[in-house]
């Protein structure tokens, strides 16, 4: 697995923490929205990046009321075909202002990428080939946009 | 009709590349089979029963004669010399080879066409009233506002991924030609705002035929023609959002709307517009303007010169006036005509034309009607603009290529899906029914005197042949491995849009044609003067219908 942020490789510094695994100190770590839930009091005042994984079927509405303590927000694709997260995107970005990461997980695939960018995803967690060529050739193939988004 | 400027054009030519790259993944095993197939779906190819099928746009039924011309080329050189003009204002291919079709798609480029959206789970290709912009009776050029449409849900990026496939029409006439009702969102063109005197439309959403038909409803009676674009964004992103994934047999919108209630959908549209309404979707009236200039009635001539002689001829030539009765409507120009062009000769394969036949109407568009051609959704052509002096002379040279077949509407005027000869999921055939129910009546005087009755026919519960909605439906079903059929009755799909109730247990193949025969004859014998096939069931209800087919019980 690979982090394209803006169609570069990056590096990424965020800890994903699974089930029950502990928060470390001073690290940026991404939970999901169930923890969040459960430790969203405790981690007050911590003092490290935070970020919150939705799946597909949490919209962003159930974090808008914390959005401020959040640097990165991940929504997840199960499958390409699951294109409900194109609209939380939008709704981040252009509704409630979210400035911010917006990463995209799961099955993100190539053909997808245009899309996703311009929905306001800026980082994209990619599987295999040379992802920075993909995006390259990704983005040059279309480069006509029929509709205003956010971007 | 609309004149793609430079960006449609470089779009296009650049969608057929992305394309041809695509391909070239999923020949080389880049991409999966699973992969491949929402991007193959976006570009209009299908996996069929034999081959793959290419399904080519005709956005909103409009189209020249040099890409009649193209689509009678494609069909020679790489289908097997025809082409099959669908329900939807599409024409598909059945046999290209996936090798192919980036050639095929770059021949449509070259005329302004191609294949983007008219399948997969995305805003398909949008459709509208065949007699757009000449009918007597319209509103407004419903096409204008499809073009925009077409321009703003192409490639959409967040509504690409939708939980099923998307369908809009848009009709600018109240006798709704376009069934604006029984689609996920129909648009219907209409005056209204504080003067009463500005373009808006009545919006109706959730309609739909398939395993569970529904008639759309109205979720609001005005949206002015500025906020259509933002209207239209916020009822795909609520159910972009909120539509059913976990089932694809409920994942349209009209699951959506009837699981929510008309009330509580309505309320959510209406909450995510008033965010979107006066944002960057707000329609600018020169864009308007400019689309609408592309739209503007050719030059006619002054209605005497363009009636010379017609007449007469009608008077002089029994046959020609028949053709007249059912297949020319009224146009909003005095002295021209809109002819309609049968595809369902007595005895033929609903919708499908040979590449002659094509290339024929093709010339005959440009000598008859400023060289432009519509396609219906009942699987017919249109000529918009022919003189009325000129339609002897069309009748004529349409009776030299068999086109000529005086039953719009009529009863053997059918809609029928490909059914078991073409299609994997079929469970009966259709086009063999459809061919012997329409040799019931080869007395064109005896059609005429039962007058309009539409029948339509689908081989499974997917209904593409549209059974709901035939005032007479059919509709294969397998019953214990055998092809067996059902009738419906009522249905409509117009204005008066309804949903075609089942009359009694199913027949087999020479049951269900001795069945329609029954139930037209029971209709002439219970009709009142001047009676439709409809009217009358209306008046009357199932029961004279049912004893006739069943007996009495
Ligand atoms: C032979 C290949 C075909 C296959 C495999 C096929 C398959 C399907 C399926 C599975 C559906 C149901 C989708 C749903 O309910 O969401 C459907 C609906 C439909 N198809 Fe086809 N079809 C074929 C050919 C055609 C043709 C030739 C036409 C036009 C004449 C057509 C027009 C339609 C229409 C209008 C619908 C109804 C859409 C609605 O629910 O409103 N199909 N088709
Ligand atoms: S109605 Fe059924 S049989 Fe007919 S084309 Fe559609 S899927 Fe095939």
């Amino acid at each position: 697995m690979a982090l394209l942020r803006n169609g570069r490789l990056a590096d990424d510094p965020w800890i994903q923490i699974s089930g029950e695994s502990p928060v470390p100190e001073g690290e940026p770590v991404i939970l999901d929205y169930e923890r969040w839930l459960e430790e969203k009091d405790r981690l007050d005042g911590r003092n490290a990046p935070l970020g919150v994984r939705l799946a597909s079927d949490q919209p962003p509405s159930l974090i808008a009321d914390d959005l401020a303590r959040f640097s990165l927000v991940a929504l997840e694709f199960p499958k390409f075909a699951d294109g409900r997260a194109y609209s939380y995107a939008r709704l981040l970005r252009e509704r409630l202002g979210f400035a911010g990461e917006l990463r995209a997980v799961g099955n993100v695939l190539r053909d997808q990428f245009v899309f996703m960018e311009r929905c306001g995803f800026d980082a994209l967690e990619v599987h295999g080939g040379d992802p920075e060529a993909a995006y390259a050739a990704a983005k040059g193939e279309i480069t006509h946009q029929y509709q205003p988004t956010g971007d | 009709m609309y004149q793609y400027r430079d960006i449609d054009r470089d779009f296009v030519r650049q969608r057929v590349e992305q394309f041809r790259d695509q391909v070239r993944r999923r020949l080389d095993g880049d991409l999966s089979e699973d992969e491949f197939k929402p991007l193959r779906l976006m570009n209009g190819v299908y996996l069929q029963l034999h081959a793959y099928m290419l399904r080519v746009a005709i956005p909103y039924g409009t189209l020249s004669s040099d890409q009649m011309r193209r689509l009678a080329h494609i069909a020679r050189r790489y289908d097997k010399g025809f082409g099959h003009f669908t329900t939807r204002q599409n024409v598909q291919f059945n046999w290209p080879k996936l090798i192919d079709i980036p050639d095929i798609l770059g021949e449509l480029a070259d005329v302004d066409m191609h294949a983007i959206q008219t399948s997969g789970n995305c805003i398909r290709n949008v459709t509208a009233d065949h007699f757009a912009g000449v009918a007597a009776d319209e509103v407004d050029d419903p096409r204008i506002y499809g073009e925009i449409i077409r321009q703003w849900s192409t490639l959409h990026p967040e509504f690409t991924f939708l939980p099923r496939k998307f369908k809009i029409a848009v009709t600018g006439s109240p006798a709704d030609r376009a069934a604006t009702r029984f689609h996920d969102i129909g648009l219907i063109l209409r005056k209204g705002g504080e003067s009463g005197d500005r373009i808006g439309f009545e919006v109706v959403v959730g309609g739909g035929q398939g395993r569970t038909p529904m008639v759309a409803k109205t979720i609001r009676d005005f949206v002015p023609e500025q906020d259509m674009l933002s209207y239209l964004e916020a009822i795909l992103r609520v159910y972009n959002m909120l539509g059913r994934r976990d089932n694809k047999y409920k994942a349209r919108i009209k699951i959506l709307l009837h699981e929510t209630g008309v009330e509580k959908f309505t309320q959510l549209v209406e909450d995510e517009w008033r965010h979107i309404k006066d944002g960057p979707l707000v329609l600018p009236v020169d864009t308007v303007a400019a689309i609408r200039a592309d739209f503007a009635l050719p030059p006619y001539q002054d209605a005497a010169a363009a009636s010379d002689g017609f007449e007469p001829a009608r008077v002089a030539n029994p046959d020609f006036d028949l053709w007249v009765t059912r297949n020319v409507h009224a146009h909003k120009q005095p002295g021209y005509a809109i002819a309609t062009v049968s595809l369902k000769p007595v005895g033929g394969i609903p919708g499908d034309a040979t590449a002659e036949q094509m290339d024929a109407v093709a010339d005959l568009a440009d000598r008859f009607s400023l060289g432009e051609i519509r396609v219906s959704h009942e699987q017919n052509l249109v000529f918009a603009h022919v003189r009325r002096a000129d339609l002897f002379a069309l009748w004529q040279a349409l009776q030299a290529i068999g086109l000529a077949t005086a039953n719009e509407g009529l009863v053997s005027d059918i809609i029928a899906c490909p059914g078991l000869d073409y299609c994997a999921l079929a469970n009966a055939r259709s086009i063999p029914v459809s061919q012997r129910i329409s040799s019931l009546f080869d007395d064109m005087r005896k059609q005429h005197d039962i007058g309009e009755l539409k029948i339509k026919i689908s081989g499974c519960i997917n209904a593409c042949g549209h059974h709901h909605v035939g005032h007479i439906g059919i509709l294969g079903v397998d019953r214990r491995g055998t092809e067996n059929y059902q009738i419906t009755l009522g249905g409509d799909a117009g204005p008066d849009a309804n949903i075609g109730t089942i009359i009694g247990p199913g027949f087999d193949d020479d049951g269900v044609v001795a069945a329609v025969k029954t139930l037209i004859h029971r209709y002439l014998d219970i009709r009142d003067d001047g009676e439709r096939f409809i009217d009358t069931f209306r008046r009357a209800g199932v029961r004279p219908f049912k004893e006739a087919v069943y007996g009495s019980a």
